[in-house]
């Protein structure tokens, strides 16, 4: 075992510093929940103390009310689930009006996942978060230019090193330099570092990895696929390691010094402490919650304690000191 | 009524007395969100379980569940260390508060569900639970026609009860495809008319006429509200049966209160699978949650023009479309050949 767990006996978990820093902005804790699998946090009030989240990420807000898709719009798969919501929600007016109000009224911290048809939607979804009195209560803004289930879905924005870099800078020029951006990323892509440095280098301030992956389910019964529009974003234990390999990736060309060093947010696949732990070891500053929180809407509570308990029996006092320590020679 | 929206949950639903069930007492689409009242996590010991029909009847020892359900709701159960990821949502039977015991009708679909019906006295069952909005009871003293579909009737003879000590006079029809199907201790001998039974009258239907009558629900149910008495039709089973339902009960201007069965991965509201076209207040198409503003809906506020339509890759009868009017259905697509 390591020389670091006989420098620090005794270290108890509650000592354990578990805050995230991201790119400036400090998280209470860095386990937070995953866009998409939380809706804007009050569901999950009734069985965990929202409070106590590093954040809620909202599910993807575009400029205008959307419908979704048909159904069947789910699939579950070996360790997984396929799902094709297609960014359901009420828009961002109503998220500021309503939602990130509640949010802040319960204590919670948000970041707020917003998305577009188009670069300029990005920027005005994000122009109104930032502007509204609701800002406040918002530590951070996640770009999603990596969902599966819009309507072009051959042209997901992040799976080009252009669009991406459009898109971050809509973004950033609508909010100032302020607001931190986190560019969340798909693994369906060939070179995952060159479209990160695209999003960096139009005005991310950090990284989340992944999205779900794009899978088809097909019911042999009716030999028909089992989503309705057929294709669908793979995530749920099933994605873990994908998810660890685009950290670790994203981490190793940092330390070649491919990719200017940002904070990566790690999420896919995370139901358990240990979970959670791989991400940080292999580069993620703070972890997010997702497909778990459907099965267990207080999975996050039990992540940030058992990852506590890792930490403080490996004599890390803070989650700070075990990012990325995979890669250590 | 709002049930989502936070607080104490309601009493049972009750509509106003004297008048048709108002469906804005049902379903408000302003109800954007909220957490599911009364709701808890529970590892839940099994007391027992047994077959009831072709399924299996457990009960569970849940007490802050147990107080809090109403007949409607269901339960979302893990399936343990299957490596499913998803809870399996049954429909709660009966609820014991004095007991604080929770009776769930399992039905075997898959290998996930069959992990549930496996479970012995003694073992432990995650439940989330109760979720859902309850039915809500028509005005005290008015007759009502529950219906059954397969394991569907598990929870009518619980909301039976609850209306016959309302004064209702309750009739019980339950169908399924053969008497195997049928549910045994949900499907109440009550012909004696005893003052405790939870229904007055049970009148069964079998496809195959091994019992009762050979043919649909709907043969019987058409009849029974032709021959007056009852307005309200409440009902739970596969949605093609709570469309027959409905069409012969709006045709009967009875109003109906649906149990959906859609498939879910949450069923706390958070997941967005398990979502139906449903009209709200304010006249307008939305596609709103099963599970946290149903799974009960007045069957005049279902879009059944767009639930079970068939789609390109789909089989007609499963799942539902995008009513085009419905709030941010997609643009209409672009021709074939158009550039984007």
């Amino acid at each position: 075992m390591s020389a670091a767990t006989d420098a620090r006996p005794g270290l108890a978990p509650e000592d354990v510093d578990l805050s995230a820093d991201l790119a400036g902005v400090r998280l209470r804790s860095g386990v937070m929940t995953a866009s998409g699998c939380a809706a804007a946090g009050r569901e999950l009030a009734a069985f965990t103390d929202v409070a106590a989240l590093g954040a809620v990420v909202t599910k993807s807000v575009m400029l205008a009310p959307r419908s979704g898709r048909p159904t069947p719009r789910m699939a579950e798969t070996p360790a997984g689930m396929l799902n094709s919501i297609g960014l359901q929600g009420g828009g961002v007016d109503a998220l500021v009006e309503h939602d990130l109000p509640w949010l802040a009224a319960a204590g919670a911290t948000a970041v707020v996942s917003v998305a577009g048809g188009d670069p300029d939607e990005f920027a005005e979804v994000a122009r109104r978060v930032v502007t509204s009195p609701a800002a406040a209560g918002v530590a951070a803004l996640e770009v999603n230019i990596s969902c599966p289930n819009v309507a072009n879905r051959g042209l997901v924005f992040a799976c080009d090193p252009g669009s991406s870099a459009a898109v971050l800078g809509a973004v950033r020029a609508a909010v100032g330099d302020d607001v931190v951006l986190l560019a969340k990323l798909s693994p369906d892509v060939t070179d995952l570092v060159a479209i990160a440095r695209a999003c960096v280098e139009a005005g991310a301030s950090g990284l989340t990895a992944i999205n779900t992956l794009l899978g088809v389910d097909i019911d042999v019964r009716t030999m028909r696929p089992r989503l309705a529009v057929t294709t669908g974003g793979l995530s749920g234990p099933a994605v873990r390691p994908v998810a660890v390999r685009c950290v670790w990736q994203l981490r190793a060309a940092m330390l070649a010094g491919l990719l200017p060093e940002v904070p990566v947010v790690g999420t896919g696949g995370v139901a358990g402490p240990e979970d959670a732990f791989q991400l940080v070891l292999a580069g993620a500053s703070a972890v997010q919650v997702g497909t778990a929180l459907f099965a267990d809407p207080s999975t996050p509570a039990r992540v940030d304690a058992g990852l506590r308990s890792l930490l403080a029996e490996r004599g890390l006092a803070s989650l700070g000191e075990a990012v990325g320590h995979a890669h250590r020679p | 009524m709002s049930v989502p929206g936070g607080g104490a949950p309601e009493p049972l639903g009750v509509v106003a007395s004297g008048g048709p069930v108002d469906p804005a007492d049902l379903v408000d689409p302003a109800d954007e969100a909220g957490p599911p009242a009364g709701a808890v996590l529970v590892d839940a010991p099994v007391l027992s379980a047994g077959p009831d029909g072709a399924c299996t009847r457990l009960v569970v020892h849940a007490p802050a569940a147990a107080a809090a359900a109403r007949p409607g709701q269901f339960a979302a159960c893990s399936t343990g260390d299957s490596g499913m990821l998803l809870r399996r949502s049954f429909s709660i039977a009966a609820s014991d508060p004095a007991a604080g015991t929770l009776d769930l009708v399992v039905a075997v679909a898959g290998a996930g569900t069959a992990r549930v019906a496996a479970l012995r006295e003694g073992d432990r069952l995650s439940v989330v639970a109760p979720l859902g909005r309850p039915y809500a009871l028509p005005p005290a003293g008015e007759g009502v026609v529950l219906v059954g579909g397969g394991y569907g009737a598990a929870p009518l003879a619980w909301v039976g009860r609850l209306l016959r000590e309302r004064g209702s006079r309750v009739d019980l029809v339950v169908g399924a495809a053969t008497r195997e199907r049928l549910l045994g201790d949900t499907t109440p001998a009550a012909e004696d008319g005893a003052a405790d039974a939870p229904v007055d009258a049970v009148h069964v239907t079998t496809d195959d006429g091994s019992a009762g009558t050979r043919g649909r629900v709907t043969d019987v149910l058409g009849p029974l509200l032709a021959a007056g008495g009852a307005r309200h039709v409440l009902a739970c089973g596969p949605m093609a049966m709570l469309r027959a339902v409905h069409a012969v009960a709006a045709a009967a201007g009875a109003t109906t209160q649906l149990a959906t069965e859609e498939s879910m991965a949450c069923g706390i509201g958070v997941c967005m699978t398990c979502v139906l076209p449903v009209v709200g207040d304010d006249g307008r198409t939305r596609m709103v949650r099963a599970c946290t503003d149903g799974p009960v809906f007045p069957g005049e506020r279902l879009r059944w023009d767009a639930i079970g339509a068939p789609a390109p890759q789909r089989p007609a009868g499963v799942g539902a479309r995008v009513p085009d009017d419905a709030v941010g259905a997609p643009a209409p697509v672009a021709p074939v050949g158009r550039a984007r």
